[in-house]
Parts: C-alpha cells; structure tokens; sequence
C-alpha cells in the first residue's frame, strides 16, 4: 500500500539543517500494524507525517496506492488525509469547545456535503468506544483516557484505510495505554485497517507485526519473522 | 453540525475578547449614526424655513436697501422688466420660478396699503402657503417644497401656464392680503377703486404674518400702467432651489445681471446651513478614522485569535480541512462581527441622536432605518478588512509543524 522510494526529509531554518529523514526506502502492505521506535528526535513523528500526507518529502517519492504524495496538490492531500488516514495524536488534540460527538464529526464535516446522518454515526463510533454516554460532554469534563478513545473515535469519522498515531498512549497510565492498545490491534485485527503507531514503549511496540526502528532518520527494518518480507 | 456551530460555539466560548474587539466599531458606527440622524433633521429644518419663506433669492435694483427680505421691494428704485426675459433665456438650472414685482405704498380712501404687481403664475407657484389655500393649480406644483432637487414647474417663458395664470387674474382682479383686506373691510368678490380704477377681489389671501399680509395684489401691467412706470419692476423674486443656492447660483446670477443686487433669506438660516455643512465634514473625517481604527481592532483582535487557535486550526487541516474551509470559518467569523457592531451601533447612534437632538439642538431626531442598512455594511466591511491578514496567515498555517510542537 505505502511504498517509500529513499525519502528524505531536511527541515532548514535560521539554525541551520535537520536531516529529520535519510533516504529511507521501505513497502508496508495493507493491513499490516506497523510499530516505529527510536530515540528522540529521530524522525519518527517525522517519518508518521509524511505517510499521512502532511510533510512532503524532500526528496525520493511516497506513494499510496502507487500514487505520489508529493505530485498531489493540496487541496487533493487534504481529500486524502480526510478520506483515507485516520489520526491519532499524544496530545488528543481535540477541539475544546465541541463536544464529544461533536469532535467526532469534525473530519465527517469536511467530507460530506450533506450534513444529515452524521449525528448518528458519531454517536455509534463512540458507542463502540464505551464513551455512548459522555456524547455531549466538552473535552475538559472527560478523563485523559476518555479524550484518547474520543480521538480515535473522531480518527475512524470517515472509515479510514490506515490509522496513524503518534505516540497515543504516551500520556496515558499503563491501565489506559493497554486500553488504547487493545483498541488498535482491534482495529487492525478485525477491521483490516492498517496500523502504523510510533511509541517509546517497547511495551506498546509489541502490537506490532512488523517493527520499524528510526535512529538518526536511518530506518532499520526489523520485521518479525512470518510478516511478508518487503 | 457544520462550519457555523464551530464558528458559533467559538464566538461565545471567547466572548469578552469579542466584545472588546467589537468596542471600535461600534462606537465609531454610533457616532456616524447619530451625527448623520442629528443633521438630517437639521437639514430639514433649513429646508422647511426655505419653503415657508417662499422664494429664496430677491434681485433688487443696485440702490435697494436690504435690512428686510420681505419689504426690500417697496418703493425700491427699479429696473427694466426685460430683466426676467434674461435671467428665463439664461438657462442657468434650479432657478424655477421668476416672479417680478413692481411695489409701491399707495394710500386707498385714506387707508396706506403696498400695491404690489405680479404675473400671477409665477408669483402664486413661488409662494408655498397660498398653494395651500387652493389658489395654484397642479400644474403649479412647488418645486422646492417637496423635494428641493426636483426642477419642474412653471417658469417664465413657459407660454401655457403663463397665459391660463393671467386668465386666473384679470386686469380688474386683485388678491387682497389679509392685514390689508380687514383695514379695507373688503371680503372675497368685493370691489375697491385703487389709484382711481376699479378692481374686483378675486381672493382674500390666508395670513402668513409677514408684510405679504398689508399688500393687495394686482397685474403687473395694469400697476405699471396705473403708476406711469412703464415696462419696470422693483424686484424679481427666484426660487433657486436650497441645495443650489450653495453651489454659486448667486455669483452665476450676479454675471447675468451685473447691475443689480441679489440676495438671498440664506442670512435667516446662513448658520444652521454652516453647521450641517460642517457637520457633513466631520462625518467623512471621522468615518475614514473610524474605518482605520474599527479595522485595526479587528485585526488585533482576529489575530490573537488566530494565534491562539493555532492548534486548533492545525487539527482541522490534519483531519482534512481545505484552506478554503478555514477561509470560510474566519471570513464568516468577520462578517458575524461587523454584523454585530453594525447593529450595536446603529442602535447606540440612534439612542443617543434621540435623546441629545432635542437637548443639543432642538431637534427631535427620528431612526432612520436606512441608516442601519449603512451600518451593517460599513461595519462589515471594516471587520472583512480587519480580518484579512489575519485570515491569511490562518490558512498558511502548517499543520506539521502545530503537531511537532509540545
Ligand atoms: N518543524 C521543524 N523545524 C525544524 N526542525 C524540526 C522540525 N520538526 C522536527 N524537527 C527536527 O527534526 C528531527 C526529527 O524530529 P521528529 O520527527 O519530531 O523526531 P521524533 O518524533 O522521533 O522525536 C529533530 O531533530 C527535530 O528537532
Ligand atoms: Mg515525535
């Protein structure tokens, strides 16, 4: 599904140049759950971005589906980070002044023109989630735990193919995090979704059957034995 | 839920910001609002004296005293009649209605009245109150009084009119003032013997209580046969339409008939006109100041709200958010403010004209809802400026790096 061709990512500002990403060059085929470990700062946020469309490489090629990422216009990029990835972010980013079905049907608003119907299937998404009755609560009456699974429910508005998440139970107890766990291998096992989830933990990383391991923006694949090599 | 709950639910979540940001405008659409309900009534007042006042501008002949509008004509020297052919054949616009007079102090049976000589048409059609007492026909309509920019009506080289108003008042027809009428105890069909000749009262005329109410009126040919004048007048009065008599009518009339002297009542109402015209001023001054300030606190407000709405705006464009969605979101966030403020405003403005108008200038200030049309849109567009750069940097924002920061 993702092919990456010796992508490179420089960020350069006043303070110089970052080599965030170094030609890295890897396939991940649909419905794999992919974990990404590696110290700070090297590149795995970086690297989750450019997959989910919101940093363009600077040089070599990403392609979804055997298209560009790159080559789309941004306009076509926000179609594809709307339509096909879902987000899943440490710090939840929800909107603070919506409530939580409301948080849900954010990304359902930018993609359908009419409006009807999508009441609904937030509220089902946050039903599957346990979180049915907290619909009309704002995120600051929630637990932490509860903003994660109303990220992740917000996440799956447009029935996405891939779900990216950046470090989702770095904020969490370990109780919680293996909630938030559970919900994502849930997703890949049962839903076929393709997961990719950067962590710290190696606890956490141990979902994964199919391990990425970022040092210096180099990635070392470490694919467990029985996953379809690349 | 669409774009507007967000834009809502953000509006109220933020709300004494707001009303801070908002506090420019308003009070700038305010001022303009009352300053321009204020001046409106002035205005009108002007124009209602004007048209009771009847014709605006008097030529007199060079030597004519002018203490008093309204009796500079009585026993003033005089000058040719063909004067009126001139000013008619000028065709200068907004002078409507020329109506020469000849006047002199006549005594009958021992009782002194003003003789005054008119050309009926044009005489009645400049004098508004008498058109009340029925005695000008529609043809004859004022064109001052309603409406000061209009210019129609009769004039002097109209041939219809005139003749079918000298038909109305026949050589022995006179119109009698009332002062006049009650000291010569004469009642409408009466007769009287003037200067030795015979006249018919066709019309006691309505008191008006200036010294139009001691003359008796009669054909301007049969007066200056009467007094052995010969083709001479004593005055011609204009109805140089109110808004007119500003643009230099008068210098325009003084190069047609250098030899002569040509007031206006403006004396009457000459400070009342300086302070709307000032008035009018301050507003455009104080509405491009308003425009600057309004549009400034707009932008310092909609820019700490884009600044801390950062993380919010890098949300919506991670979960799929177009640039055009986000130029929506404030576009429509501008709009909703200028809105407010307009309406606010207006409604302050107008309050404040209401109460302060009869206070500040004895004038009792009626709203204007048009006004509030203005409003809205000035308001709006001050907001739409304000929000622009704002905006714009709110779409540019790069949602990578929102997420890269802790
Ligand atoms: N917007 C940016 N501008 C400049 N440098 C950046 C930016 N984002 C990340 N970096 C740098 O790129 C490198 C990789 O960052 P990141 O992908 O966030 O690493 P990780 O997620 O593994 O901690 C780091 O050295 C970081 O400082
Ligand atoms: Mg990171």
């Amino acid at each position: 599904m993702y092919v990456l061709e010796s992508a490179d990512k420089a960020y350069t500002s006043r303070r110089g140049t970052v080599h965030a990403l170094r030609s890295v060059s890897l396939e991940i085929p649909k419905g794999s759950c992919v974990t990404i470990t590696g110290p700070s700062g090297s590149g795995k946020t970086t690297l989750l971005l450019t997959l989910g469309g919101l940093i363009r490489p600077t040089s070599g090629r990403v392609l979804f589906h055997s298209v560009d990422l790159g080559g789309l216009s941004d306009a076509r990029l926000a179609q594809y980070r709307n339509q096909k990835i879902g987000f899943v972010l440490q710090t939840f980013n929800l909107v603070p002044y919506l409530s939580a079905l409301e948080n849900v049907m954010v990304p359902m608003m930018f993609m359908h023109r009419s409006k009807n119907g999508l009441a609904g299937r937030a509220r089902d998404l946050l039903g599957r989630l346990g979180l049915g009755d907290r619909a009309d609560h704002l995120p600051r009456e929630l637990s932490v735990g509860q903003q994660q699974r109303v990220a992740i429910a917000r996440a799956l508005g447009n029935d996405p193919e891939v779900i990216l998440a950046d470090e989702p139970t770095g904020n969490l107890d370990p109780r919680l995090a293996t909630e938030v766990l559970d919900t994502l291998r849930e997703l890949n096992e049962k839903d076929g979704r393709t997961v990719i989830m950067v962590t710290h933990s190696p606890e956490a990383a141990r979902i994964g059957n199919r391990k990425l391991h970022l040092v210096e923006g180099t990635c070392q694949d470490g694919a467990l034995p029985g996953t379809v090599a690349v | 839920m669409r774009l507007r709950t967000i834009l809502w639910k953000e509006l109220l979540l933020r709300k004494s910001r707001m009303i801070s940001g908002l506090l420019a405008i308003t009070l700038g659409i305010a001022v303009i609002v009352g300053i321009q309900s204020v001046s409106d009534v002035s205005k009108r007042a002007v124009a209602i004296k004007l048209d009771n006042l009847g014709s605006n501008i008097l030529v007199l002949p060079q030597a004519a005293s002018v203490d008093d509008y309204y009796s500079a004509d009585i026993d003033a020297p005089t000058f040719p009649e063909d004067y009126v052919e001139r000013l008619a054949t000028s065709m200068l616009p907004s002078v409507d209605n020329l109506s020469p007079k000849l006047t002199r102090r006549v005594k009958v049976g021992g009782v002194p009245i003003i003789l005054t000589g008119i050309l009926p048409a044009s005489e009645l059609a400049s004098k508004p109150i008498w058109q009340s007492a029925g005695l000008a026909g529609d043809e004859l309509a004022l064109a001052c009084g309603t409406s000061p920019e209009i210019k129609e009506g009769p004039s002097y080289v109209d041939e219809k009119l005139q003749r079918k108003a000298i038909d109305t008042l026949a050589p022995t027809e006179i119109l009698v003032g009332s002062v006049a009428a009650e000291r010569l105890r004469l009642s409408d069909g009466g007769t009287v013997l003037i200067e030795g000749r015979q006249f018919q009262v066709a019309r006691v005329l309505p008191t008006t209580g200036t010294i139009d109410d001691s003359r008796v009126y009669a054909h301007l040919h049969v007066v200056q046969e009467l007094l052995g004048t010969g083709p001479q007048v004593s005055a011609i009065e204009i109805m140089g339409c109110c808004a007119a008599i500003s643009d230099g009518l008068l210098g325009k009339l003084r190069n047609i008939l250098p030899d002569t002297r040509i007031v206006t009542i403006g004396q009457i109402v000459s400070t009342q006109i300086e302070t709307n015209r000032l008035m009018a001023k301050v507003s455009v001054i104080l509405l491009v100041l308003i425009a600057m300030i309004g549009s400034i606190s707009i932008a310092n407000y909609m820019w700490a709200n884009v600044e801390e709405r950062r993380r919010e705006i890098g949300t919506f464009l991670t979960l799929g958010a177009t640039r055009g969605s986000i130029y929506r979101l404030f576009f429509a966030k501008a709009v909703i403010l200028g809105l407010l403020g307009g309406i606010c405003g207006y409604v302050l403005g107008t309050a404040s004209a209401m109460v302060l108008g009869p206070q500040l200038a004895r004038l009792s200030v009626e709203p204007v809802p048009i006004y509030l049309l203005w409003s809205l849109g000035i308001a709006v567009a001050i907001a739409l400026l304000g929000s622009w750069y704002p905006t714009y940097r709110a779409t540019r924002l790069d949602p990578a790096s929102i997420l890269q920061e802790v």
